[in-house]
């Protein structure tokens, strides 16, 4: 759209000049500030008292991820998805589409699904975060992981662990009633091998078990 | 993804001063757009001033009706007790659109801003008078088949791809919004704007306002309700047609009608002469046919799109039968 570089000194001269000191005394770090002098924002004088970060800098984040807390730092255009696979390296989150029209992607943030391709990480401030490697109990499988393998719930696998943290979530909100309500419920996550009815099975399996 | 500042506060007259000193900012709130749309380089921002963090969510009675916070989810809004009893056709838009994650994240503030879903819009090498005015329109002579029936223009005939947008329209909803001039409320309809010269200007928000909430008048319209979505897809598609009905029936007269269309304008598309015409008028069948017909005055079909005129008065004509409990 705007033809104009991010980091156009001309623009940023009113909005950032001035006091980096208020805006350092909260950070504990920053990164890459030597490439980009007076880019950083007089946060305390526009009451802009959380994170701020220019355009290469890196932002604090704390996060908590499967019972585990991080502190991490990363660039604000960084998805949730992205950190989760490439900084802290829980690869059983896919990124399929990365668009948000394939589920694959699927995570719980404070116990609800989201796609996390279209999170940026830095929106997740003191959040707990649950993948796919969090479900399981030590070597003991969730009932669900348990179900889709009993159900064949899978083809290729590559939408599983995203299927699976949906028929989680979906259980929990109450829509596995019917099959019907199964299938709308769950229309976030494309299987482009088509092992829907198998999946449908897992979970009804487990919504008629009693456990989720 | 480009870079950007990235700047969160925690107050509204914060996020819009926020907003005003660059060029090119844009609010974050869900982000299921605007990121998407970064993604592919239609959007390309130097700062996103992050709002999740202002008081924004609160969903609560107002002493005429009721009052959503922006930044309250979708799925917040459609499975709240207060909207469900009161307006459950709001309910019914918000559960056809997207898919259960993407409702988890998306705002009520962030739907009402949802870009069009134009092919031509998020292709950057093709042409496309919404993203870079004067380049033309793609779809115009191109592969218009989800494209507009109803108020186009010859620089755009792009749709609302949004879903709750059409319940809000027909139940007379009012946006709030605040800048650094102050606030003020708009009328739902008077948000969304029809393309025109100018189909870059989606809605009628002056730079820097921010959505605070969202507010419903109490109504009768809350019985004879249907939302009727029409696509590709049993479910976790933008509808080709859609149409949200809310009938005030007493002793099987109509003593008011609400209807709105999805899927066929550039904005939801409030089809108020349907309105006009069904009011005092019995229920049945006959009435509800001629109401389909009057829906579709200047009514416009391009190569791909022609077969909407039928879908169209089709889909109203199924929405008015289910919503009045008949059957067709």
């Amino acid at each position: 759209m705007s033809g104009k570089k991010p980091n156009n000194p001309s623009d940023s001269e009113e909005f950032l000049n001035g006091t980096r000191r208020d805006f350092l005394k909260k950070s504990s770090f920053l990164t890459a500030v030597a490439l980009t002098p007076g880019r950083v924002v007089k946060a305390a004088e526009e009451q802009w008292d959380e994170k701020i970060a220019g355009v290469f800098e890196k932002v604090s984040l704390h996060i908590e991820v499967n019972g585990v807390k991080h502190t991490v730092s990363v660039e604000p255009r960084v998805t949730l998805l992205d950190l989760l696979r490439e900084q802290l390296h829980l690869t059983g989150t896919k990124k399929g589409c990365d668009r948000g029209q394939c589920g694959a992607c699927t995570v719980h943030v404070n116990g609800v699904r989201v796609n996390s391709c279209l999170s940026l990480a830095v929106t997740n401030e003191g959040k707990k975060i649950t993948t796919i490697e969090g479900l399981a109990n030590g070597d003991e499988l969730h009932p669900m992981q348990e179900a889709f393998i009993e159900h064949d719930g899978f083809q290729c696998g590559y939408c599983t662990s995203g299927q699976i943290m949906s028929a989680v979530a979906c259980i929990h909100e109450g829509h596995a009633g019917s099959e019907t309500e199964i299938r709308e419920h769950m229309s976030g996550n494309i299987c482009r091998c088509g092992a829907y009815p198998n999946i449908v099975n897992a979970i009804k399996a487990v919504k008629n078990g009693g456990q989720s | 993804m480009n870079q950007f500042q990235y700047v969160r506060p925690a107050e509204v007259p914060a996020a819009a001063k926020a907003f005003t000193k660059g060029s090119n900012t844009h609010f974050l709130a869900g982000g299921t757009n605007l990121i998407d749309l970064m993604k592919m380089g239609v959007v390309v921002p130097e700062r996103l001033v992050d709002i999740n963090h202002l008081p924004l969510k609160k969903i609560e009675k107002t002493p005429g009706g009721i009052s959503i916070g922006a930044l309250a989810t979708n799925t917040e809004v459609s499975i709240h007790p207060l909207i469900k009893e009161g307006f459950p056709l709001l309910s019914l838009a918000i559960n056809a659109g997207a898919s259960p994650q993407l409702r988890n994240m998306a705002t009520v503030g962030g739907n009402l801003m949802q870009r069009t879903r134009c092919p031509y819009f998020f292709d950057t090498t093709m042409p496309c008078n919404k993203r870079v005015p004067g380049s033309g329109c793609g779809a115009l002579a191109g592969f218009n088949r989800m494209h507009a029936i109803f108020g186009a223009s010859d620089k755009c005939i792009a749709v609302n791809p949004s879903d709750m947008n059409v319940a809000l329209t027909a139940l007379d909803a009012t946006v709030h919004v605040t800048g650094l001039k102050g606030k003020r409320a708009i009328k739902f309809a008077d948000f969304h704007r029809l393309p025109g010269e100018h189909p870059e200007l989606d809605n009628t928000l002056q730079k820097g306002e921010l959505i605070t909430s969202v507010d419903i008048p109490a109504s009768p319209y809350n019985k004879n309700v249907h939302y009727l979505k029409v696509r590709d897809r049993t479910s976790y598609a933008f509808a080709l047609v859609s149409a949200g009905v809310a009938l005030n029936i007493e002793n099987n007269t109509i003593q008011g009608a609400r209807l709105a269309m999805g899927g066929v304008a550039h904005k939801p598309w409030r089809l108020t002469e349907t309105e006009a015409f069904l009011k005092g008028k019995p229920v049945s069948l006959d009435v509800f046919k001629q109401a389909s017909q009057i829906a579709m005055q200047g009514a416009r079909a391009y190569e791909y799109n022609k077969f909407k005129l039928k879908l169209a008065p089709n889909t109203i004509l199924q929405a008015l039968t289910t919503a009045a409990g008949l059957k067709a």
